[in-house]
């Protein structure tokens, strides 16, 4: 191993909350109650709780030291480089984490008269304008919880037009590059899945699409630029043909920070699509979430929006319509997840047209860098030109018993985060890499150097690399005797 | 651009190695037409100072130091300041998804607390590692009886929160799932006669909320009685979790549906919240969501990995138990973090000043108008009948300073002038006597002025 990057990692040990619980200890203190008491027995009766169990007793300190150790366990942005593909694992901003924490942002009630939300649905005005703005559509919804949630309301959106048109039709078409959410997704809202295959360079085989769209067809899943990095060239020639048969074109828009400020879905011929605030505009992924899914439409869909949609009133404020006769429903209780959109907004300004458009360039400049820096050393299936990832398979390493997992947990002990394994599918054992726009030369040229150097490994000492990951506080973990007999709790050993 | 780590230096070389003449030249694979030769109109680049200056400006607008009588589903408690200090923490703001267990185990360890922790609380087996919010955890719990049942349609308490019911709505609406409501009684319970009309042998599940959006505990034993002798599955759907430590747990579920909004994550105008979906061992192939599960590594040391991978969309694509992928895993944190904070006395201890403020304040808005739904118990929350519209009370009680209760005519017309209000353990006696007095003035001049109101009319 000699890369400069490799590290060992933080190793103290901590167990679980319960093990450190003993009765009397407390990290609460409530004040004075300045009301009577109530008797629980005599207040809810046979529906009062007696007690809670095992729920653990424990001081502030070590609540503190709990969860502060137990986060030196987990790799991070903030630690080093994550290139995990279609994930766009960038940046957080901190100044995201001040503003949202405002005391009149944070306390804002949902349900607070529109007269004392004004500052809240101002965020949401300005930011929905930058959106249909970045995407070149005319209007947008914000509710969505997530990518997937996005994904459904767009669904339904485009169930609801063509119901509108007197046939919902049957079918969805989604290319087999698709993330796994699309054909999920689309059996959520009972729509069939067809298989779209992908021609040799990566993307939609136009001819196959020609042959399969028929007015059964509602819509085609897309994701642009696809799993495999590359932008679809032939995207007027595939939104033609699902126009010329009444389909919709819906863009998953989980790529999007190839795109910002370069390129914009709505002037390509997209009808509707989502965007992933936790992914593009910066809100941080928080160990898996919370996101926040935005769709943004053209007019023709508008009328399908889910319910409520913001609008502005005659007298200059903004407030709420839910009077909307064929909007698709609500998709979640509220508004939507308001801490992404303050974090997603902050990120905008912050940035502005220049920054955002220098932040693509760099996203797909990285992108590109290791692209060449691991040709050669790595399969390349696919050689058309990469945006903003790229995606090498584990072919060569194959025929030393090397898979791209055992390449990815060798790449922990070199200090990063592995890239995105086994995924896009078209790709048997892929190495799906990218390193967005916040990763410098430097750190890009580590990356590349611990790469090679692994790919040596595979070469001269393969089980080196089969045994890893070797700096880890544990070592690879028994993934099937979880799953045989599922230990998905703790409870007190008798 | 000061989040970018790069000098113009660094770019040129970078594009040198990779052979190409300009950044342009990477762009080349989309079409010129639709390459975009401006600048995007939005704001201006900002500095950090004007960025938080904008948002200053914004949270002004949102009015200033308001006493909140508001709940139904969003409510206001305290938030230990160590949450904010611990979820701050670059390592668990700044992962992702711990599908690489070794260098995740942080996240991954919180989960299992977490999960644990929520097993407790419901009375349930095992617990997911949460849900969008209460309202998607609802639904997908619809469906996943529906799963596990293989029967088709769902009976919905009319007393779950009107947002969730519409939730529930928008996923069944194209499942060919029909939904059938049932009725609350005089006391504010599901009215059991109507609900043992409403199941058939075709009844996947039913959906109720305890404590309901009234506020009040529903009979949940007796519920499932009814459920199960007809062969369908009791969701029960908690949209405030600090009921879970005074209230008895719904172990007679055979799905809880929960949102732990309460259990330290802002109020936020709305979200980011935490659904979480809880229910028996039995089931735990149908339940949708991640899951964290403990094993060993080849040393024999405990640890934590994602685990029955296979009920999900990455693994099973069309035939997955749910399309869920990220979730609400950093409010998920924030839960866990209060719920240790608070453990197994203080959430009794909060949970019993939650109740006693909320029974002082019926008792006296009690004095001044009608308080609906007697007879049953109830947790925080209750529902007041009033002379005038509730719309116009809260207008003037927000000259006060005051943000009433939340009017119920558009989910409950049947209700007349009602209003949902809502006392946390930060509700202030002085602000509760404030608040009826005003009540018992508006009250007053709206009874003596309405026989007037009528002889004009006439």
């Amino acid at each position: 191993m000699n890369t400069t990057k490799a590290t060992r990692h933080v190793n103290q040990n901590e167990g679980l909350i319960f093990e450190k619980s003993s009765p009397g200890k407390a990290a609460w203190k409530l004040p004075p109650l300045d009301v009577p008491e109530v008797d629980v027995d005599v207040a809810l009766g046979s529906s009062a709780r007696k007690d809670l169990g095992e729920m653990p007793e424990v001081s502030e300190i070590e609540i503190i030291r709990h969860f502060t150790r137990l986060s030196t366990w987990n790799y991070a942005i903030d630690l080093g480089m994550y290139p995990l593909g279609s994930c766009t694992m960038k940046y957080n901003p901190r100044v995201n984490e001040v503003v949202v924490r405002l005391d009149r942002l944070a306390n804002a009630h949902p349900y607070a008269p529109e007269k004392i939300s004004q500052g809240a649905m101002r965020i949401l005005r300005v930011l929905s304008d930058a959106l249909i703005e970045i995407t070149g559509m005319d209007t947008i919804t914000l509710q969505p919880a997530a990518g997937a949630q996005g994904e459904m309301t767009g669904l339904l959106m485009v169930r609801a037009y063509h119901e509108s048109k007197g046939n919902a039709r049957k079918k969805v078409l989604i290319p087999d590059s698709a993330h796994g959410t699309n054909p999920a997704t689309a059996a959520m809202v009972d729509y069939a899945v067809e298989n779209l295959k992908s021609n040799e360079r990566g993307t939609v085989d136009v001819s196959a699409l020609a042959s399969q769209m028929n007015e059964d067809v509602a819509a085609l899943m897309l994701t642009n630029p696809n799993t495999l990095g590359v932008f679809e060239d032939e995207i007027h020639k595939i939104a033609d043909i699902l126009h010329a048969k009444g389909g919709l074109l819906y863009m998953d828009g989980a790529n999007m920070n190839a795109l910002v400020g370069k390129a914009r879905p709505g002037d390509f011929g997209v009808d509707l699509m989502h965007l992933n605030l936790h992914k593009t505009f910066s809100t941080p992924h928080g160990g898996g979430g919370p996101g926040s899914g935005p769709v943004a439409c053209k007019q023709i869909l508008e009328p399908f929006l889910p319910s409520p949609v913001l609008i502005s009133k005659p007298d200059g404020t903004l407030g709420f319509d839910y009077d909307r006769k064929q909007s698709v429903g609500r998709v979640r209780a509220f508004y939507g997840n308001f801490g992404m959109f303050v974090r997603a907004l902050a990120y905008i300004f912050a940035n502005g047209p220049d920054g955002l458009r220098q932040t693509t360039e760099d996203a797909v400049l990285n992108a590109n860098y290791i692209r060449k820096g691991l040709t050669g050393t790595f399969d390349l299936p696919y050689s058309t030109p990469s945006m903003h990832e790229v995606v090498f398979s584990d072919k060569l390493q194959n025929k030393n018993g090397i898979k791209t997992m055992d390449l990815a947990k060798r790449l922990i002990d070199y200090g990063f985060h592995p890239y995105t394994t086994a995924f896009p599918l078209i790709v048997p054992g892929a190495l799906m890499i990218e390193p967005t726009e916040s990763e410098s030369k430097e750190e890009l040229d580590l990356f590349v150097e611990a790469m090679k150097s692994i790919a040596q490994e595979a070469q001269q000492n393969p089980q080196t690399i089969l045994d890893a990951p070797h700096n880890t506080r544990i070592s690879r973990l028994d993934e099937t005797a979880a799953a045989r007999k599922p230990i998905l709790r703790w409870k007190r050993s008798t | 651009m000061r989040y970018l780590p790069k000098s113009p230096g660094d770019r040129e070389a970078m594009l040198r190695t990779i052979g190409a003449g300009s950044i342009d030249d990477l762009f080349s694979p989309i079409p010129a037409e639709y390459r975009l030769q401006r600048d995007l109109q939005i704001p201006r680049q900002m500095a950090e100072s004007e960025i938080v200056d904008w948002f200053q400006q914004r949270a002004r607008e949102n009015g200033e130091g308001c006493t909140v009588f508001l709940g139904a589903g969003a409510y206001n408690h305290y938030r230990p300041v160590i949450i904010d200090s611990l979820v701050s923490r670059g390592e668990f703001l700044t992962s992702y998804t711990p599908y690489q267990a070794e260098i995740s185990q942080g996240t991954l360890q919180a989960i299992f607390e977490f999960q644990s922790m929520i097993c407790e609380l419901t009375g349930m087996e095992v617990a997911n590692a949460s849900m969008y919010d209460g309202s998607t955890a609802a639904a997908e719990a619809i469906m996943m009886a529906v799963r596990v049942t293989g029967r088709n349609s769902a009976v919905i308490a009319r007393s779950v929160h009107p947002e969730y019911q519409e939730v529930v709505k928008t996923y069944a609406t194209h499942q060919g799932l029909p939904l059938n409501t049932v009725n609350f009684g005089e006391n504010g319970r599901v009215d059991l006669q109507a609900l043992e009309q409403a199941i058939t042998d075709n009844t996947a599940c039913v959906l109720i909320q305890s404590p309901n959006f009234f506020g009040t505990i529903e009979d949940v034993a007796a519920i499932a009685d009814l459920a199960h002798s007809k062969g369908a599955m009791l969701v029960v759907s908690i949209a405030e979790a600090i009921s879970l430590g005074i209230v008895k747990p719904p172990a007679e579920a055979d799905i809880v549906a929960m949102e732990a909004q309460s259990f330290g994550v802002p109020l936020g105008f709305g979200g980011p919240y935490c659904g979480v979906l809880a229910t028996r061992e039995k089931f735990v192939r149908q339940l949708p969501g991640r899951l964290a599960g403990q094993t060993t590594d080849k040393n024999g040391n405990r640890g934590f990995v994602l685990t029955l991978a296979t009920r999900e969309q990455h693994i099973r694509r069309e035939k997955a138990t749910s399309n869920i992928c990220t979730n609400q895993a950093l409010v998920a944190l924030m839960a866990n973090i209060f719920m240790t904070v608070y453990g197994r006395v203080g959430l009794r201890e909060l949970a019993k000043q939650n109740l006693a403020k909320a029974a002082y304040a019926a008792d006296h808005f009690g004095r001044e108008a009608k308080v609906l739904f007697a007879g049953a118990p109830r947790f925080h929350e209750f529902v007041v009948q009033t002379t005038e519209d509730p719309s116009v009370i809260n207008s003037r009680l927000l000259g006060h300073k005051i943000v009433g209760g939340f009017p119920l005519k558009r989910a409950y017309p049947e209700l007349g002038n009602a209003s949902l209000w809502c006392c946390t353990e930060l509700t202030t006696r002085s602000a509760i006597d404030t608040v009826c007095g005003l009540i018992s003035e508006y009250e007053e001049t709206a009874k003596t002025s309405e026989p007037r109101m009528q002889e004009v009319a006439q």
